[in-house]
């Protein structure tokens, strides 16, 4: 093995690439031995672990509840009905209103949008400062920042409550656009702050040389250049914000709960017979908006959650 | 736009703290002051609303000797021991298989990542459909023929937690799963070489080698999971609401119900300072290794 190895290593040295070694390196691995029977295996079982909720949820909110009675939850519908997603969307009942998930739906869109376009922008114009502006004192807000991700939210909770009455905004979509943008600001400056930093500083100074300021290099330079950040920022807060449940809960009213909360309303109200195809179909509805961004987005979710991971 | 044209020292750090300032007041206002509020009321009677009347170690005494809240820490210490455990495993596992030069390793790895796009809503109530003793995996074994065969954890006290520790895991494995392939093909390829001429097998090379190299993924990773489940409130909500009984509760929802359902606002404060105090627990020595000797990164 090592004969076989050394005239192969020397000519290598200088352009030690995985693809140029590929020749002599492992076997080749496609062919069925046992090794690989184990390791598709054990990949499949795992696989199918993780996709029988999303199979079950679908196949059960097509089912009627006759069907959903008799049969057992894994088994394909005998007859695909639609009417629970309808009735999930536009009629379900939680406690007092019966319009369904749909005003969760567009209460979600009206916290979102703001709470994204809001919690990005003073994120990147505050990582922004803190990586090209640097000013005395910075470093210790931003040490607290980051480590004010980490402490439990329950500490925080009430001290918001009083600061958002005494801004008249508790209760409103207001005061819970302010929370996210508040709770939001740790990750984003972070990711912010890490990407300007690592921009040429030569492009800043020749920005500075030539009369820019502040909000000219941040608008002309920083702002076009960095879109891929942006982008992995839009990921993460809209599926952070949409996913969110413990705000929407404390900061609104019950008729501006966002879908999350509604969707729990619908399933776990103890009124009425249970109707787990119309649950099943609401669960499915809610998930949608960040699976969509999950499946569209691909590798840039796992950028955002990798920038997300790597805190301090 | 362009505020100025002269770079004048003083405008520049205008601008930059003018910019920072949202910063500012979160880190002070909102994450410091609010922290030291919560602790200081924690030390009072407040019922409904805040009030100064100071009463020493009063809720501290109450909390300890409320049964919810000793059942609270346990659930919470048995599913996150469990969760750390298993999490860490099975997303080790994952990735090291993903990582063998595998076919179709972007199909496998969105399938194990896409529960962790999920709500922790969605994942509880889907988790509390399967396990449904009625029409759930319990039914569908017994119509198999096996009648006496019995599956309920969500209805019984003594697991409820391990019911709720599957649908936490389904969600968040593919996360760890993810920073363990970062990882993974952060060690250099030279490394599997040398094991490999050196005749050591795969799963040593792993054990003895890659796994104490891959130190500080598995510290970030820890400390990112440990202070998840502190957090852990929404999938408990969803799945089982605390119930059977009082069987599932944990301490954030604990200092939830007492805050905004119970009018018992200082007991919440007091659950809500041990929270924060077994976070640091966690946190200070962390960051203590992470940047004790090193500069600040």
């Amino acid at each position: 093995m090592v004969d076989h190895l050394a005239p192969t290593s020397a000519p290598l040295v200088a352009a030690p690439s995985r693809a140029a070694d590929e020749p002599w390196g492992r076997k080749p691995r496609r062919s069925i031995t046992r090794a690989n029977i184990f390791l598709y295996g054990t990949l499949i079982v795992f696989a199918i672990y993780y996709l029988l909720p999303l199979y079950v949820m679908i196949v059960t909110s097509l089912k009627g509840m006759p069907e959903i009675r008799m049969g057992n939850i894994f088994s394909p519908p005998l007859e695909i009905t639609f009417e629970p997603w309808a009735k999930a969307w536009s009629t379900a009942c939680t406690g007092l209103n019966c319009d369904g998930l749909s005003r969760g739906f567009w209460n979600s869109v009206r916290i979102l949008v703001p709470s994204v376009v809001l919690s990005i922008a003073v994120a990147s114009v505050n990582g922004y400062a803190l990586a090209n502006w640097r000013f005395k004192g910075a470093d210790t807000f931003f040490t607290i920042l980051i480590f004010g991700a980490f402490i439990p939210y329950q500490v925080m909770l009430y001290p918001i409550v009083i600061l958002l009455r005494e801004m008249g905004l508790y209760g409103s979509l207001t005061g819970l656009v302010l929370v996210h943008t508040v709770f939001g600001m740790p990750i984003l400056t972070l990711l912010f702050r890490n990407y300007f930093t690592s921009m040429p500083e030569e492009l800043f100074k020749a920005a500075r040389v030539d009369g820019a300021g502040f909000w000219g290099i941040y608008f002309k330079i920083m702002l076009p250049m960095s879109l891929p950040i942006f982008v992995v920022a839009i990921i993460l807060q809209v599926t952070g914000i949409w996913n969110d449940f413990l705000f929407g809960v404390i900061y609104t009213r019950p008729d501006l709960y966002p879908m999350t909360v509604q969707l729990n309303n619908i399933v776990n109200s103890v009124q009425g017979v249970k109707e787990y195809n119309v649950n099943m179909a609401a669960t499915i509805l809610t998930g949608l908006v960040p699976l969509t961004i999950y499946f569209i987005s691909g590798k840039l979710f796992v950028r955002g959650i990798a920038a997300g991971a790597v805190k301090g | 736009m362009a505020a100025d044209r002269k770079p004048s020292q003083l405008f520049r750090n205008m601008n930059a703290k003018v910019a920072a300032i949202p910063m500012i007041l979160t880190a002070c206002v909102v994450f410091v002051g609010g922290t030291l509020w919560t602790i200081t009321y924690s030390f009072t009677n407040s019922k409904l609303l805040p009030r100064e009347t100071f009463v020493g170690l009063d809720q501290y005494e109450r909390l300890w000797s409320s049964n919810k809240w000793l059942i609270s820490i346990e659930n919470l210490f048995i599913y996150g021991v469990l969760s750390l455990v298993f999490s860490l495993l099975i997303g080790f596992l994952l990735a090291a298989l993903l990582d063998q030069k595998i076919r179709f390793e972007n199909t496998f790895r969105t399938i194990f990542l896409y529960p962790f796009a999920l709500s922790f809503i969605v994942t509880g109530l889907v988790w509390q459909w399967i396990l449904n003793p009625d029409f759930g995996i319990q039914r569908v074994v017994r119509n198999l023929g096996w009648e006496s065969f019995t599956f309920d954890p969500l209805y019984n006290a003594e697991i409820v937690i391990y019911g709720v520790l599957i649908a936490g895991l389904w969600q968040g494995t593919g996360l760890v799963m993810c920073l363990m392939l970062a990882g993974l093909r952060g060690i250099d390829e030279d490394i599997w070489k040398a094991a490999r001429v050196d005749g050591i097998p795969m799963w040593k090379t792993y054990l003895m080698i890659i796994i104490p190299m891959m130190r500080p993924v598995f510290i970030t990773t820890l400390v990112i999971i440990a202070s998840g489940i502190v957090k852990l409130y929404d999938l408990i909500v969803a799945q089982t609401g605390g119930g059977p009984g009082i069987a599932s509760e944990v301490p954030a929802k604990y200092v939830y119900d007492a805050m905004f359902l119970s009018q018992n606002l200082a007991q919440g404060f007091a659950g809500s300072t041990m929270m924060l105090l077994t976070v640091l627990i966690v946190l200070i020595p962390w960051a203590y290794l992470e940047f004790g000797g090193k500069k600040h990164g």
